[in-house]
């Protein structure tokens, strides 16, 4: 076993199992936490494939704003929902059932596909440059580009107005 | 003259693999060794840190400072250190255990962790990551999560205000902090630490995005929560805020994680505005580099103590206020203005650090007059309401 | 060397993870947890895919960097939702919003 293989399946059993707390511990705040972990270990598994711009972005995006979000709308809303009643509703069963059987549609499609065993290839140290580039490109990416722009504008207008105090008087 | 550094890290890998080791094992124990060396050096920082800044808040505000312990109180910090040490780490009753005794660990984790890409000297970088800057501010947030964490660990309603006021505050201070440091790295054409040092070499950055500077400057004190920005430990309002429960090396580890942090942060003022290692003579002794790094952080360290000791705290929706309604849109307006100039003036020939320094005071007398025109109306309102209040007292007197 | 293949194990038991949160927990942040593991499922498998495949364009690149921005999008708009609802009928059960369900 090289040295490539033991991180990956350390930070790999990390995240997994992480996720798993994440579903299922029943203090909210320790799955929020839980969650920051699993999160922690998407971002090296980034550094493995060799981006470690989005590694970094991962950091900031998902650890320094979502996931301290969720924690802060929980405390928020402590008082809805106590941790001793049950927090998974009747029919996880099912809802486990239905997992399970997605996750082994997905292995099959996987043990199926012809480039499984690939290696990387040689060399994909990505340049921001080019990145940056093709992100304005007329002849690139600019469409996701803008779309996404227009969805963080209508994400930010809509959490403020859903957010907002109802106006007193009405 | 080759570089120093590069030279020391040489021989002591020769001698490694000398010894009989593998390359690739040397390779991973001296980057072990070198991140074990940055950190403790950081951390035994803090001790003259919190001395200098005793003395320095004491001086200002006329008092003498510790003065007891050693020559001019320099031990003052080690025998305060010691009795935090030998005291009793609490776990209040119904607190949540291992987030409690995790959240000092994460705090003082993040700061330390921004020194990894601090470029301290040419060649003298921990990791030199071409996404350096991002990388700063992504770790430096993650003290965001530990102070969070305790207060929401202690159970102990302060401790949960401290917290939330510490969210509120930290998350949208970022946004300023991040507009503002997107312009030196527009200017250095780079987010790697020692590409923006190096840029800096005809002129720092502070001569050609003043108001960039300020605004990183403000929010970043903001950021780490220090007067008048310290509404996280307001004591005469929750007590100490989100560290109340702390006590013993668990409170010292929280104490230490701020002191530096602002030491932190006056290093990366210097590196990203005052040209980190720049100076003269720096080419043909790298080891003046580190002479000058030191110095710019220094200065800029003493202009935190000075603001933290000279203006009263601030209350939390000015604050909000502050941010939202003034830091960041100069922030923007700022960033959109650098960036259209930065390319024309590049591209039509003129002097950059002329078009930039001009458009910079051109914003800076705009602001000036929205201010002013909003101070007068606002002072207007205010007294066509209290005037009658006014005269009444006047009344009463006579 | 890492096979592709267990990078899309990986992606696969993490998207059943989610799915799994987003099914069985009641309360909706937990739903709103659950929907990120999901979407970083997704995001190490295009990355993934970008590394071992396709390496010499920036598809997958581009492609992480919009659902990050969705992901971002869709917290805060589902948070905002949250409070709102707590604040209007003080329960954040998934199960007991139901006034649509008559």
């Amino acid at each position: 076993m090289t040295g490539p293989q033991i991180i990956f399946l350390a930070a790999a059993a990390v995240t997994l199992i992480a996720a798993i707390m994440v579903v299922t511990v029943p203090r909210l705040v320790h799955a929020g936490l839980w969650l920051i972990l699993s999160l922690a270990g998407i971002a090296v598994l980034f550094i493995m494939l060799d981006n470690g711009f989005l590694a970094v972005v991962q950091v900031a995006i998902y650890i320094d704003a979502i996931a301290i979000l969720i924690i802060l709308a929980m405390m928020l809303t402590r008082a809805a929902m106590s941790d001793t009643e049950p927090q998974i509703n009747r029919m996880w069963l099912a809802s486990a059932f239905a997992s399970l059987i997605i996750m082994a549609g997905l292995l099959w499609i996987v043990s199926q596909a012809p480039a499984a065993s690939r290696g990387p290839l040689v060399d994909a140290e990505v340049g921001l440059d080019a990145l940056g580039r093709a992100l304005v490109d007329v002849d690139g990416f600019i469409l996701p580009f803008e779309i996404a722009s227009v969805l963080l504008v209508a994400a930010l207008v809509g959490a403020i107005l859903v957010a907002m105090t109802p106006a007193r008087g009405d | 003259m080759s570089d120093p550094f590069t030279t020391i890290d040489q021989f002591i890998k020769n001698l490694l693999i000398g010894l009989g080791l593998e390359a690739e094992v040397t390779e991973v124990a001296l980057n072990i060794v070198g991140a074990v060396v940055l950190g403790l050096l950081v951390g035994a920082t803090a001790i003259i840190l919190i001395w200098a800044e005793r003395k320095l808040v004491a001086r200002i505000q006329d008092r003498l400072g510790p003065n007891r312990v050693g020559p001019y109180g320099i031990l003052q910090t080690i025998a305060d250190g010691l009795k935090l040490v030998t005291k009793e780490v609490l776990i209040p009753q119904g607190a949540d255990r291992y987030v409690f005794i995790m959240a000092p660990l994460i705090v003082v984790t993040g700061v330390i962790g921004i020194w990894a890409v601090m470029p301290l000297a040419p060649g003298l970088i921990g990791s030199d990551i071409n996404v350096g800057l991002l990388y700063v501010i992504a770790v430096g947030a993650i003290g965001t999560l530990g102070i969070m964490m305790a207060g929401m660990s202690s159970n102990n309603k302060y401790a949960l205000l401290g917290a939330f006021r510490t969210v509120a505050q930290m998350l949208s201070y970022t946004v300023p902090m991040i507009l503002a440091l997107l312009i030196p790295v527009m200017l250095a054409g780079s987010m790697g630490m020692s590409t923006i040092v190096e840029a800096q070499g005809s002129a720092w950055f502070i001569v050609l995005a003043p108001l960039a500077a300020i605004i990183f400057f403000i929010s970043s004190i903001a950021e780490v929560g220090r007067a008048p920005f310290d509404l996280l430990e307001a004591e005469s309002e929750i007590v100490a805020g989100f560290h109340i429960e702390y006590s013993g090396i668990a409170f010292g580890m929280f104490f230490v994680g701020e002191f530096i942090h602002a030491f932190t942060i006056a290093a990366l003022f210097s590196v990203i505005f005052l040209g980190g290692w720049q100076g003269p003579a720096v080419e043909s002794f790298p080891l003046l580099g580190l002479f000058y790094f030191i110095l710019k952080t220094w200065f800029m360290y003493f202009v935190v103590i000075w603001v933290r000791s000279t203006l009263p705290r601030i209350r939390i929706d000015q604050i909000n206020a502050f941010n939202w309604k003034f830091m960041t849109p100069l922030a923007l307006v700022v960033f959109m203005v650098t960036a259209i100039l930065d390319k024309l003036a590049v591209e039509a020939g003129f002097n950059r650090a002329a078009v930039l320094l001009a458009a910079n005071a051109i914003i800076v007398l705009g602001t000036l007059f929205l201010l002013r025109a909003y101070a007068t109306s606002q002072r207007r309102r205010l007294e066509v309401t209290e005037r009658p209040q006014v005269q009444r007292s006047e009344a009463a007197s006579d | 060397m890492v096979p592709l293949s267990w990078f899309l194990i990986l992606g696969a038991a993490l998207f059943a993870v989610g799915l799994f949160g987003v099914l069985a927990r009641r309360n909706a942040i937990a739903i709103l947890m659950g929907i990120e593991l999901m979407l970083n499922a997704v995001n190490l498998n295009l990355l993934a895919f970008w590394r071992y495949l396709w390496s010499d364009s920036l598809t997958g690149v581009v492609f992480v960097i919009v659902v990050l921005a969705v992901a971002a999008a869709e917290v805060a708009v589902g948070l905002a939702l949250i409070i709102s609802i707590y604040r209007r009928r003080s329960t954040i059960v998934a199960e007991e919003i139901n006034l649509l369900k008559w």
